[in-house]
């Protein structure tokens, strides 16, 4: 289990082989890597600089990565959040996760992006043409994770 | 008592403020009482926290409702609704 919180890209194939290699016991390995748009609610992005709370973001990242460990039999998850400003095809997020087999590393991936969604401290604003924008938190992050709650 | 209170985001901005420490009256024991409390320091923060706005809480790092508690030396953090991912 580990997080990153940090303001340099990262390579995610060096990373899926990383994490496959460490862990022979392992039978799959299940990622998501969240990325930039360069369009947001009808308007084209130009940066998005993601602010976050040092301290509390690193609590809630690790918090749910035991609920995960805590639902699914687990061998290993890592999350990686990118904070600064950052343009269109920037990587933003990465969460890898490692299981025997594939369903617990399918459904704890989504579980971790859903509570990410909602639950840890980042916020985005955008830079359009017409000027700069908190971007709103979305009604269907909430209804995501309450998904998990029924 | 004394505690130390963040604000980020949007509402970092419309305060103008990012941290500050504060000296509590000894009847502010809540998360309401607080916003209660600040609201008297004028316009813009009545409009902070006039519930047209959801205005998110945390003490000591953990996310809370507006009845949580209140210790001498927390940690009190207001922001928006989170954006990450």
């Amino acid at each position: 289990m580990s997080i990153q919180v940090q303001t340099e890209d990262f390579d995610v194939g060096l990373l899926l082989n990383q994490l496959r290699l460490a862990n022979p016991s392992a039978g799959a390995l299940v990622s998501f890597v969240g990325q930039v748009r360069d369009v947001n609610d009808g308007d084209s992005v130009n940066t998005l600089t993601l602010e976050h709370y040092p301290g509390m973001t690193e609590t809630a990242l690790a918090a749910i990565e035991t609920q995960a460990h805590a639902r699914w039999k687990l061998i290993d998850t890592l999350i990686i959040h990118r904070v600064g400003t950052l343009k269109p095809l920037d990587q933003i997020v990465f969460v890898a996760v490692l299981s025997a087999h594939r369903g617990e590393a399918f459904k704890a991936c989504e579980f971790i992006m859903d509570y990410l969604k909602t639950q840890a401290p980042f916020w985005k604003k955008e830079i359009t043409p017409t000027g700069e924008r908190w971007v709103d938190a979305k009604s269907s992050d909430d209804e995501s994770l309450n998904r998990w709650n029924k | 008592m004394k505690i130390k209170v963040l604000y980020f985001a949007r509402i970092k901005e419309a305060v103008n403020y990012s941290t500050e420490e504060l000296d509590l009256p000894s009847e502010i024991l809540t998360i309401t009482a607080l916003k209660n409390w600040l609201t008297l320091r004028g316009e813009v923060w009545a409009n902070l926290f006039d519930g047209k706005q959801v205005v998110r809480a945390a003490i000591n790092h953990n996310l809370v409702d507006d009845l949580a508690q209140i210790q001498a030396n927390d940690e009190v953090a207001f922001f928006p609704p989170v954006t990450g991912g």
